[in-house]
């Protein structure tokens, strides 16, 4: 049986369709990761799988008891509320010191119950999120563009505890992303959105779709046959090298 | 025998002790402070410095209505500053920008409120009492009212204490959790219209925002916890009130704005000891 359905699910958002037609399920024990363009209401899924965003049109179905741990996009804590990791952990229900000091050696922040929140590196502060989500023993962990801000060791890093957390609970993941390679790779299903479900499927048979390479394929395609081209460019003035790599070429085009 | 003559001694003793002015004042400055601690903590954690001082400046317009319909003062401004509270919610609900409109409203309830209570000539002279509170002239009904009203706060974001934080941190986090954050809000709001309407007379329309802000500002540097920081708001607005009384008593100075004096020095030498201590 799934944890979460949704049926032609349909999503508006003041007047403007944000999603339709949203047909999904999520089985236990699975990795998906949603993938789309910004805009392409992978928030907004994530919103309405959660109930926080009502369904204009269609259903979403839980199973009866389910438990979501939910990891947010990004926690601002403002430098004006004093907190440490540890009463972090006991919010909004109190757990015991011995559940709050596993479940940190578990995401490896062993030593992290004393610190403040707001000193947390971008990395420490996700794995603390991660934790807090871990403590309600979930069935379905939920992912907002976790990694977000993170560098490439630490977003790889972070995909290997999704994966070991999910080896030793059994938890299903949903994650939703924009950074394509590492994610895929991670990932047991993928979901590709831009207002619908473009494709889905395995990480492989996504990324060769046509619907797929229409989104992503040819954007990756073009930047690097940019990149390609300016070097191919003879420079008369080379301190411009740099700065044209970063911008878009077609002035440049005229002089070519 | 002695049991029944200490008895007697504390029973007549709490009314004599409650007829000193003085004796008044600080109670009714320590009894505002139990509320401002933390619900200050809560104005400053989500920003909220100029909601606060939109709400408390509505409370001229709410001194205005109660003369109008002979209504107590506090209920007039109890009932102007949750109208004044509820209009800024639903208009930040709304998208409108918020550092502007609570610009407009807070000066125009201000501005509102003392055309208004200039129609009134027995307040005409008096008015500094409603801007700058009058908490020398405390009464003992007064202090109820304030014991009371600051019960209730209290009782509120004690309550409501895990939900409240957690909707702070992140509105997000505590939908998944199957909290409603706009509940919460409410709640603030409705905490923040009754120490308004209870603080009036204790510092006046004028600085019961700074009475929120300052103590919990200065509580920031030195606590670890929200609720140590809570707490801290709390000792730092008792101990604001008594000084400013202090410096009332020895320069004849008035008596609201010497509190908010206090809580700014209390402030001030806070920071600088949590500056030393943090490197």
């Amino acid at each position: 049986m799934s944890l979460i359905e949704t049926h032609h699910l349909c999503i508006r958002l003041g007047g403007t369709e944000v999603l339709h037609d949203v047909s999904l399920r999520i089985e236990p024990g699975e990795i998906i990761t949603i993938v789309g363009p910004n805009g392409s209401g992978k928030s907004t899924l994530l919103r309405a799988l959660l109930g926080i965003v009502p369904a204009a049109a269609g259903k979403v179905g839980r199973a009866p008891g389910l438990r979501v741990g939910y990891v947010p996009q990004r926690l601002h804590v403002d430098r004006s509320m004093p907190i440490t990791v540890r009463r972090f952990l006991s919010l909004p229900v109190r757990v015991r010191d011995a559940e709050a000091a596993a479940v940190l050696a578990k995401v490896g922040m062993d030593a992290a119950g004393a610190a403040q929140m707001a000193a947390l590196s971008g990395g420490q502060l996700q794995r603390v999120l991660l934790a807090r989500a871990l403590l309600g023993r979930p069935h379905l962990l939920m992912l907002d563009e976790p990694t977000q801000g993170l560098d490439q060791p630490g977003e790889a890093g972070f995909y290997r505890l999704i994966e070991e957390v999910r080896a030793e609970t059994g938890v299903a993941v949903l994650m939703v992303s924009h950074d394509l390679h590492v994610v895929m790779a991670a990932s047991d299903r993928v979901v590709c959105l831009n207002g619908h479900v473009c494709c889905e499927g395995t990480p492989q048979v996504v990324s060769s779709a046509p619907e797929y390479r229409a989104l992503f394929g040819l954007g990756t395609q073009g930047a690097l046959a940019l990149y390609r081209h300016e070097h191919d460019h003879d420079h008369a003035a080379p301190h411009d090298h740099d700065h044209d790599h970063d911008h878009d070429h077609h002035g440049h085009s005229h002089h070519a | 025998m002695t049991m029944t003559m200490t008895m007697t001694t504390i029973t007549t003793d709490i009314p004599i002790m409650l007829d000193d002015f003085l004796v008044r004042a600080g109670l009714a400055g320590v009894g505002l402070s139990l509320a401002t601690g933390p619900l200050g903590a809560f104005v400053v954690w989500r920003r909220m410095a100029y909601f606060g001082d939109a709400t408390a400046h509505a409370a001229v317009l709410g001194v205005a209505l109660a003369l109008a319909t002979d209504l107590p003062i506090a209920a007039g401004t109890l009932v102007v500053a949750l109208a004044m509270a509820v209009t800024v919610a639903w208009l930040a609900a709304r998208g409108w920008a918020m550092d502007t409109t609570l610009g407009v409203l807070a000066h125009s309830a201000l501005a509102f409120g003392l055309v208004a209570v200039s129609f009134f000539p027995e307040v005409r002279t008096d008015l500094s009492a409603y801007l700058f509170g009058d908490i020398l002239a405390v009464t003992t009904a007064d202090l109820g009212l304030i014991w009371g009203g600051a019960a209730v706060v209290v009782a509120l974001l004690v309550w409501r204490w895990q939900a409240l934080l957690t909707s702070t941190l992140n509105e997000d986090l505590a939908h998944s959790a199957g909290l409603n954050p706009d509940r919460e809000r409410l709640i603030l709001t409705l905490a923040l219209a009754v120490v308004v309407a209870v603080a009036l007379k204790v510092v006046g329309a004028l600085l019961i925002a700074a009475m929120l802000i300052i103590p919990a500002a200065a509580a920031r540097g030195l606590a670890r916890s929200p609720e140590g920081m809570a707490l801290g708001a709390v000792a730092a607005g008792a101990a604001a009130a008594l000084a400013g009384l202090q410096l009332s008593m020895w320069q004849d100075t008035p008596a609201g704005p010497s509190i908010i004096v206090a809580a700014a020095l209390i402030f001030a030498v806070a920071a600088a000891f949590g500056r030393m201590r943090s490197g």
